[in-house]
């Protein structure tokens, strides 16, 4: 009986704990890694913030259709979506040496209007728990990750304005 | 014991409140093909794996607390799939570090990826879509001096498989960013950084013939300078004497140089680079092979194709020479014009070549013989053999909210004995046009359709004409994302053209790939080509199979 009580009450508080820790262990912003900008000047990730306003953060590759064509499909809609929710997109690569230098003449190319960066020793990438790319994440005023995806299928770029005018407009994300 | 579990409780929750920064990361991917006999793709079975189901899988943590973090990977193989590196082979936990990164410094101890510049002479990386991980397993300091200086120490030892290289690596490099000692470069838009770096190698050796030399040093400059748009970036290593089973055993110091040139503004981009490299392969262990132990990483100036047909013609770095460039230039025609319609239309244009370098007898009359200086060699001179001509142009537009096209065309010379035989070019060229260089016309046509209902259909139609090698190829390809979860994938590769009568065969795969947030499972049945297959400009070989492939990843 007391044995029964015991174990019950160890239960509820191993809950509460775990409450407790993925409470706060959810994540705040981007991580500490080292990332460049198109300029080649080296910048902390986590100094990447959009002033309380939700923010997408893509991985993305020169090589990698799936990401170009997200990220292009996205860019119609990005415009419109700036100015009424203040989203802002922040689309790092992780271009490696081979690649890398085509990434700014690359980015012209496609006039783009996102805030690009390289990630090419894959720091910010391992810090995210990024596998493959695309992966794209929405993070909330707050920070906090409400949404990601760990690919690109046509169609997406709508699902993603929505939640973000969603996030905009106070609504909860599924 | 109420009080311990009330103790523990308020410990970890003032910790948990405590800190707001902390999160934990996990990736997880798992692998698995069970093979089927094809006798019409691999009559003598040597193909056929013994264990018939092969899978394989890992699972990374990350936990970062604010300045703090730490990470561990395991990794499992039972046993190694086809066309990965056969070395890899049980389990264990093959990365784990903890890193503080405190005020002006940031310390890792345990495993860690780093790279210096370009990583001509130092790179340790890892690329798990090719079984390739060469870690390092010691400390990494970087601090910064203040002024724009960030210097960095590496010292250690490189992964191999489930162990490590017998070889030491010492590394140093500085880098220094300009504009933060003369801010007024920024008022005028220039950004400019230098760098300089200095590896060097430790490996006891024991040749009862030959000198060979324990330490080997390597040292690398660099510089970036970006003003308005206009990007120029160039880096230039040498190493000294390196005898190696690459090289063959010669003495001649290596030196490598790649340079780059780029403009950028909205609508427009344009790239030129050019590359020469000459005996450059450093690796920690001296008689190394395949990819093991590289400390360097000699990026391929080439476009890696990413669509079938195409990329079955790749193009890897030789390392014991080359010489070549690559001019890219894409444009988008604006939005709303005449050309460019409602969305504007995408034009590229790229180009890029590589030959062997010039290679001349020494002075005693010989050619590549071990224990000698090797060859001498023109720097501005291209060698005779042909290893690589690519030229391949691009348009695609959206022509409404329903649908988009992507035509692309492509014009390859390759080199088939050195880049896919593996033959060196000193054989080449002691036995001149003994060589194949396959001249392939490619096009691949890409559409997307939107359907009803927010489903979409995504085809492409390749064809690949080739005089000889693989022969004539045709393929078909439809995608139908059902739902934004669940995508069916049919592709079809006939190698119609092929020289050999008994390989005129298709290619046929099925795949049903399911999505959830970060998490993606794909099954897949059918046949798979012989090939080379790349990642980010490294390729590795993979032999044919048949069978049915399941695949899992996903990131917490």
């Amino acid at each position: 009986m007391l044995s029964g009580f015991f174990f019950s009450f160890m239960k509820y508080l191993i809950h509460l704990l775990t409450l407790f820790i993925t409470v706060t262990l959810s994540a705040q912003g981007l991580p500490n890694a080292e990332i460049q900008n198109l300029q080649g000047q080296t910048l902390d990730a986590s100094s990447l913030q959009n002033e309380g306003h939700p923010m997408i953060v893509s991985f993305w590759a020169t090589w990698c259709k799936p990401c170009i064509s997200e990220l292009n499909a996205f860019h119609d809609y990005y415009l419109d979506l700036e100015e009424e929710t203040g989203v802002k997109v922040i689309a790092i690569s992780i271009d490696d040496p081979r690649t890398m230098s085509k990434v700014a003449p690359f980015v012209a190319g496609q006039a783009w209007d996102y805030s690009v960066y390289l990630d090419p020793n894959s720091n910010l990438r391992r810090a995210m728990g990024v596998n493959n790319v695309p992966h794209t994440f929405l993070f909330d005023g707050d920070g906090k990750i409400v949404w990601q995806a760990n690919k690109y299928v046509p169609g997406e770029e709508v699902e993603l304005a929505h939640k973000v005018e969603a996030l905009a407009a106070g609504q909860p994300i599924e | 014991m109420k009080k311990l579990l009330l103790f523990a409780l308020c410990v970890c929750t003032w910790s948990a409140w405590g800190q707001q920064q902390s999160t934990l990361r996990a990736i997880l991917q798992s692998d698995a093909q069970w093979y089927l006999r094809d006798e019409v793709l691999d009559p003598s079975g040597e193909f056929y794996p013994d264990e018939r189901l092969l899978g394989q899988g890992f699972a990374l943590f990350t936990y970062t607390d604010g300045d703090f973090s730490a990470g561990m990977r395991y990794e499992n193989y039972q046993n190694v799939m086809l066309g990965f590196p056969p070395g890899f082979r049980g389990e264990g936990i093959s990365y784990r570090y903890a890193r503080l990164n405190r005020d002006r410094w940031n310390i890792t101890v345990g495993n860690f990826y780093e790279q210096f510049g370009s990583g001509l002479i130092f790179r340790s990386y890892e690329e798990r879509g090719l079984g390739l991980d060469n870690a390092m397993d010691g400390v990494r300091i970087i601090t910064d001096l203040g002024h724009g200086l960030t210097v960095k120490g590496v010292l250690g030892r490189q992964r191999l498989y489930f162990g490590k290289g017998e070889g030491i690596v010492r590394g140093l490099d500085a880098e220094w960013s300009i504009n933060d000692v003369l801010p007024v470069l920024s008022a005028q838009q220039i950004y400019a950084t230098l760098g300089a770096s200095f590896v060097s190698k430790f490996q006891k050796s024991f040749d009862p013939i030959l000198n060979l030399p324990n330490n080997v040093g390597a040292w690398a400059t660099r510089a970036s300078v970006n003003f308005k748009g206009f990007a120029w970036n160039t880096e230039y290593a040498y190493k000294i004497n390196d005898p190696s089973y690459d090289n063959g055993y010669i003495y001649r110091p290596g030196t490598a140089f790649l340079s780059t040139v780029s403009y950028s503004k909205k609508g427009l981009g344009i790239l030129a680079s050019v590359k020469r490299i000459d005996n450059m392969s450093f690796r920690s262990n001296r008689d190394g092979q395949q990819f093991d132990l590289f400390i360097n990483f000699l990026p391929p100036t080439t476009k890696p194709h990413t669509y079938a047909l195409p990329a079955l013609y790749p193009y890897a770095t030789q390392v014991n020479g080359e010489m070549g460039g690559q001019f890219e230039i894409n444009y988008m025609i604006p939005r709303g014009s005449k050309w460019g319609g409602k969305y504007g239309t995408q034009l590229s244009l790229n180009a890029s070549m590589a030959n062997s370098i010039d290679k001349g007898y020494l002075e005693d009359g010989t050619r590549g013989e071990k224990g000698t200086q090797g060859y001498t060699s023109n720097p501005f001179s291209f060698g005779p053999i042909v290893y690589f001509r690519d030229v391949n142009a691009s348009v695609a537009r959206k022509f409404s909210k329903k649908f988009k096209s992507h035509l692309t065309l492509f014009n390859f010379q390759y080199n088939k004995t050195v880049l896919n035989d593996g033959v060196g070019d000193i054989t080449l060229l002691e036995a001149p046009g003994t060589d194949s260089v396959i001249h392939v016309q490619a096009i691949v046509w890409e559409n997307q359709f939107t359907l009803p209902k927010g489903q979409t259909l995504r085809t492409e139609f390749q064809w690949a004409l080739a005089d000889g090698f693989r022969g004539d190829m045709a393929m078909g390809l439809a995608e139908w994302t059902i739902s934004p979860d669940l995508t069916l994938a049919v592709q079809d590769i006939y190698n119609y053209g092929h020289p050999s009568e008994s390989r005129r065969i298709h290619y046929p795969i099925v795949s049903l790939i399911h999505f959830n947030g970060p998490t993606r499972v794909q099954i897949g049945y059918g046949r798979q080509q012989e090939g080379i297959f790349c990642v980010g400009g490294v390729c590795r070989v993979v032999p044919p199979s048949s069978g049915l492939s399941f695949s899992l990843t996903t990131s917490l």
